[in-house]
């Protein structure tokens, strides 16, 4: 299904990255923060795609583990890709923003220490697949299912323990002004994330057409 | 199972070198833990000299920036490895067969 939708996907991610900086400059400056909270309107979209991708990779992890069906063990070596890949612009662009807002690049509160984790397991899971040799997608995907069991911490953490990052409420509670684009970014960084997911496994299948190819040539040689 | 590359060994000792990195805010100075003096005067941002305010634009762009550069960098790669399969299947389907 995903590839089915790529042509709009990609259509509207492309539309949604060349918009989204006019909208974002039109937006009001936050008050205390002022101009670098604009930074913000593609911080939160990408630690909501890295939610997105480790949730898809630990719930197709779970089913390859349990049916050990291929296609599940593509989308998710797939989604950790992109856990990894929009993992770490929250953690390059959150700091650039902490450093004008808090004064220091990083802090080990619970928030910023459980996304460094999630960011750390998931990019073990890729090296598990690159060099774990036989059984390492097995391996890669029950990795990948912690990984998506601590997002729910990592989202509630800045509720539960004393942190200086912002609070969940601040989204729901967003101005006129600054709503609008947001929710446009998210839009924009959702249909990236789709197009991309869509490639990554399409991709995945195809280099294991070419194994099962190369098997079957190598069997026929043989005999 | 292959044995450990150079570039996998890399990786052990820059995530070795994080690990201890992260360990070493444990062991806090006294200094650092006595509350800070108590503030008797509000400063107007207008009255700080312009070398001691850390001006924003510099960061906003370099992290609009990185979030291009690093999609930009993954399509790249993705493209290439896209490519890759491409030709391989090429190469199996017209090799004659033995």
């Amino acid at each position: 299904m995903l590839q089915r939708l790529f042509p709009l996907t990609i259509v509207l991610a492309l539309a949604g990255f060349a918009t989204a900086p006019f909208l974002i400059g039109a937006a009001p400056y936050e008050s205390t923060m002022g101009l670098v909270q604009k930074i913000f309107y593609f911080h939160v979209p990408s630690a909501l795609m890295m939610f997105a991708g480790a949730f898809t990779a630990g719930i197709a992890g779970a089913r390859y583990l349990f049916t050990g069906a291929p296609r599940a063990d593509r989308l998710s070596a797939a989604a950790s890709e992109l856990t990894v890949l929009f993992g770490l612009i929250v953690l390059v662009t959150g700091p650039l923003w902490a450093r004008k807002a808090w004064g220091v690049w990083w802090d080990w509160d619970a928030r910023l220490t459980s996304s460094l984790l999630v960011w750390l397991m998931f990019t073990a899971c890729l090296i598990v697949r690159r060099y774990g040799g036989p059984g390492a997608g097995k391996l890669a995907a029950g990795v990948a299912l912690f990984g998506a069991a601590n997002v729910p911490f990592v989202y509630l953490s800045v509720n539960y323990w004393r942190t200086l990052h912002p609070k969940t409420t601040v989204v729901p509670s967003l101005g006129p002004g600054m709503r609008e684009p947001f929710w446009f970014c998210l839009a924009a960084f959702l249909m990236l994330f789709l197009t991309l997911l869509a490639v990554r496994t399409r991709v995945g299948e195809l280099e294991a057409l070419a194994d099962d190819l190369a098997l079957e040539r190598d069997v026929v040689r043989e005999h | 199972m292959r044995k450990l590359t150079i570039p996998l060994r890399r990786l052990a000792c820059l995530l070795l070198a994080a690990g201890c990195l992260a360990a070493s805010p444990a062991v806090t100075p006294v200094a650092a833990l006595q509350p800070q003096a108590a503030q008797d005067e509000y400063v107007p941002l207008s009255e700080i000299p312009p070398g001691e305010q850390l001006p924003a634009q510099p960061l906003l762009f370099a992290a609009y920036g990185f979030v291009w550069v690093a999609v930009l960098v993954y399509v790249w790669l993705l493209w290439r490895r896209l490519g890759a399969v491409q030709r391989d299947l090429e190469t199996l389907r017209h090799a004659p067969r033995e």
